[in-house]
């Protein structure tokens, strides 16, 4: 029996802090409660004989005292918790993006590259690495205990993952959110590797072209530039946003608020165009919603990516 | 304000007719239909009793072989559609049909209106009526989960639950939906009840904690459950009619499910453990033979967790894809609820304190159940810390956390409180070294199946795995072997309880020299319960010096 997890990931030794943490305060909370507990039924039970003397009846300072205690002891974990969980939640802006495809009841990862795999991740060790993520059908959650994250894979949205390895390794991926028959089976491992492993693992699984190549051939299948530029300048019949520097700049929307153009933006425009129009266009574009998959999404998604060279990756 | 509502009373005194006191409730006609039709709230708390009963061992069946599937990694069942449909099926039945009502509908139906000084609840043909909606509603969803089977947790989640599921969903959603009912007529019963029928002298802090537990638990029975009944009709119309709420292929949002299912949800923790705060409230003054302490801190902090409850739902949803800021939000007002509780146990615990205290089974399972609801809450402190709850959500860290809090806490409080008022309602003394054995053995058995879940979460094993990896195997079959020693000390109780029917000893009317009013009236209580109107002339809890006290009176 293995009774410790391995702190393969730089937020695992954080999160493990955190955890002894509570683990201390609530062994202090416990042992004073259970020995208060068998001191006062062994001292005050009904045969023994002592001097009971007087019995206080006033309680209010005794309750505002530990009333006191309770909050101020919650409220540091509380701070200390929230602290820990914003400083993970934000991806660092140089974080390789890999792209993770859930379904009932398999993870298909596809990474920049074109290699593609199903039930593994191969990661780099030291680099932080950012998983865009989405479903296919049902919610899913990616967990992978020996990094101490998780979060959940939804369908029709990007959610996003990030961590950095710190030791190679095997180690359990898992769902985690229950999403029917097989949910048990949705398991993989994340296998971490030291930089010139994972290198030569990247080029033994060089698929035809890049994600970026591959969502090229898509826009022009689909004829996504018959209405949207691609290039600086170039108008086409139908008046349609320009794609050309459009991935990370803020865009202005018929309502008169302003959203960032993220992978979620992108990704919602293609399957529900209706949504956030940008101002000054008629909502004219018809939904691909169930005629692009999500691993075809992805691929245009990181096609138009490339359309603003000068924005970060 | 209704704590300080005047010298009080709004029952009016009951002249009771000669010829109807004659008996006590249990002589008063032995046909079926003096029981099925009978609007007396002690018989309608029997009829209640049978049906949790079944219920609790018919959930706790299935909990029994979904244990027994995990002995082995590869699953002893050999079937994933098995396993799902006997965890969802143990959720469903337990948290529905047990944990939600057993303390109210049983123990509260037959002790309220005693407690009160009153006849019969505000209601009684709606208290009738709730029971049988409470049937109607409990066999439908038994026969979608057995007959049909049901594959999605008790949590239907969508999309899974409208688009995906081929299970019987609609069934089970229809079943709850009607016993939902049931328990907003009881919360509306309980309340006109507690606000009308108090007996003359009995003001709002004169009423003993249990009043004001289930007081507090029915306001969110009215409030909470009708968001229940919209979403369970939104999942209908969603998967009936495809019309989209929550799959994003019809144009809905399946965050906006969790958040409607948690608003009712996270207040049902709570309405699930209020009444077992009342019991423990009312056994440990009784069995310290001292009054409570901190009365006013543990009515109030009732009160509070009514209130707060309402606001902690999003705590389910931390790494679900919600915003940051609500986490936060969410975080800090769980680590707000956690404090009433916190000041109920250390009441508890000043209870004690210069007590005369004996050790019968009711007080066993009382002890018992401020051990291991103190071992839940502070667990439940590190689910709230937003960047531990990231690596412990979803795992069997809270499949025991809750356990704690619910089978450890709450069930631990119904056993109590049934054995506390079990010569109350059937006029007859229990075995008592049978009692205290069943006592210890749960306290052990429970402990052994889930503590080392505890670890398992942390180790990251997820919940609701019909397989799992080797490692997590030794764990596993450590919590499957304590699951059977809690199992015999649950079939224990319904041995000799059922014996003590029979063959036990004739109760008086106050075996444990205990204060408040329903044990002013004879064992089993006459169908009137009071001949005469109680008055009430004091605090609760007064027990005098125990030289004066007279035990086994």
């Amino acid at each position: 029996m293995r009774l410790s997890l391995p702190q393969a990931a730089d937020s695992a030794p954080e999160v493990d802090h955190l955890l002894w943490a509570l683990l201390a305060i609530s062994a202090a909370v416990l042992a004073l409660v259970f020995f208060l507990l068998f001191l006062y039924v062994v001292r005050y039970r009904a045969t023994s004989g002592l001097d009971r003397g007087e019995v206080n009846e006033k309680t209010w300072r005794l309750e505002a005292a530990w009333t006191g205690a309770t909050l101020a002891v919650f409220f540091g974990l509380f701070v200390w918790g929230a602290d820990l969980y914003l400083r993970l939640s934000q991806a660092p802006p140089d974080a390789l993006k890999i792209y993770v495809i859930a379904k009932q009841w398999m993870w298909k990862v596809e990474h920049d590259g074109g290699q593609r795999e199903i039930n593994a991740l191969h990661v780099p060790v030291g680099t932080p690495i950012e998983l865009v993520m989405t479903s296919e059908d049902v919610i899913h959650d990616l967990s992978i205990p020996a990094f101490r994250i998780k979060h959940d894979v939804l369908p029709d949205r990007y959610e996003s993952l990030w961590f950095k390895a710190r030791e190679p390794g095997t180690y359990h991926l898992f769902c985690t959110q229950f999403c029917g028959l097989d949910h048990s089976r949705m398991t993989g491992e994340v296998v971490v590797l030291k930089p010139p492993e994972y290198a030569r693992w990247l080029a033994q699984n060089g698929a035809a072209g890049g994600l970026e190549e591959q969502g090229r051939a898509l826009f022009v299948h689909f004829g996504c530039g018959g209405c949207h530029g691609v290039t600086p300048g170039t108008e086409s019949t139908v008046r349609a946003p320009p794609l050309a520097g459009l991935y990370g700049s803020p865009v202005p929307l018929t309502d008169g608020t302003l959203v960032r153009a993220d992978e979620r933006y992108l990704h919602d425009s293609i399957v529900a165009p209706e949504r956030e129009v940008v101002a000054g266009y008629a909502p004219i574009m018809p939904s691909y919603a169930g005629q692009i998959g999500e691993e075809d999404i992805l691929k245009l998604v990181s096609y138009i990516e490339t359309l603003s060279p000068e924005r970060p990756p | 304000m209704m704590a300080g509502e005047g010298p009080v009373s709004a029952q009016r005194p009951v002249t009771v007719e000669a010829g109807e006191v004659t008996g006590s409730y249990l002589a008063d006609g032995h046909t079926l239909k003096s029981w099925l039709l009978t609007t007396d709230h002690k018989r309608i708390a029997l009829l209640y009793m049978a049906a949790i009963t079944a219920f609790f061992f018919i959930g706790g069946s299935a909990a029994a072989l979904v244990r027994l599937n995990l002995v082995v990694p590869e699953g002893l069942l050999g079937s994933s559609e098995a396993y799902n449909r006997l965890f969802t099926a143990h959720g469903v039945i337990m948290v529905w049909f047990f944990l939600v009502p057993a303390v109210p509908v049983t123990l509260g139906n037959f002790v309220i209106p005693l407690m009160l000084g009153a006849r019969d609840l505000a209601f009684p043909r709606l208290n009738l009526f709730s029971w049988y909606l409470f049937m109607v509603g409990g066999a439908i969803t038994l026969w979608a989960l057995f007959v049909g089977g049901v594959d999605t947790g008790w949590t239907f989640y969508t999309p899974l639950s409208t688009s995906y599921s081929k299970s019987h969903v609609v069934l089970a959603a229809v079943g709850i939906f009607i016993s939902g009912f049931s328990s907003i007529a009881t919360g509306l019963n309980f309340i006109v009840t507690i606000h009308r029928l108090r007996a003359p002298g009995l003001t709002w802090y004169r009423m003993p904690v249990f009043l004001w537990s289930l007081y507090s638990l029915s306001v969110l029975l009215v409030l909470a459950t009708p968001v229940l009944a919209i979403t369970l009709l939104l999942v209908l119309l969603e998967r009936l009619f495809h019309i989209g709420v929550f799959d994003p292929a019809f144009g809905g949002d399946p965050l906006l499910f969790q958040h409607l299912f948690w608003f009712y949800s996270h207040p049902a923790v709570y309405m699930m453990i209020l009444p077992g705060f009342g019991v423990v409230s009312e056994i440990i003054p009784a069995f310290a033979h001292k009054r409570i302490f901190g009365y006013k801190f543990l009515v109030w902090a009732s009160v509070a967790i009514g209130v707060i409850s309402f606001f902690v739902w999003g705590h389910h949803m931390f790494v679900a894809g919600t915003s940051l800021y609500s986490a936060v939000l969410f975080s800090i007002l769980s680590y707000l609820v956690a404090v009433p509780s916190a000041i109920k146990v250390f009441n508890w615990l000043g209870t004690l304190h210069k007590g005369y205290i004996r050790f019968d089974a009711p007080m066993l399972y009382a002890l018992g159940f401020i051990g291991l609801f103190t071992i839940g809450g502070v667990t439940g402190l590190w689910l709230a810390a937003l960047a531990a709850d990231v690596h412990l959500t979803q795992t069997y860290f809270v499949v025991a956390h809750f356990h704690y809090i619910m089978v450890g806490g709450m069930v631990s409080a119904y056993f109590g409180g049934l054995h506390y008022w079990w010569p109350k309602i059937t006029g007859r003394l229990y075995p008592e070294m049978w009692a205290r054995a069943a006592a210890l053995i749960m306290f052990l058995g429970f402990n052994l199946t889930f503590f080392p879940q505890f670890i398992l979460g942390y180790l990251g094993m997820p919940r609701r795995y019909a397989t799992y990896a080797p490692e997590f195997q030794v764990l596993n079959v450590l919590s499957s072997a304590g699951s059977t020693i809690l199992a015999a000390a649950y079939l224990l109780p319904l041995c000799y309880l059922v014996w003590s029917l029979l063959y036990g000893e004739r109760a008086p009317a106050n075996p444990w020299g205990a204060s408040g009013l329903e044990w002013r009236t004879p064992s089993p209580p006459p169908t009137v319960n009071f001949i005469e109107t109680p008055v009430v002339t004091e605090d609760p809890y007064e027990y005098p010096p125990p030289v004066a006290a007279e035990p086994h009176v």
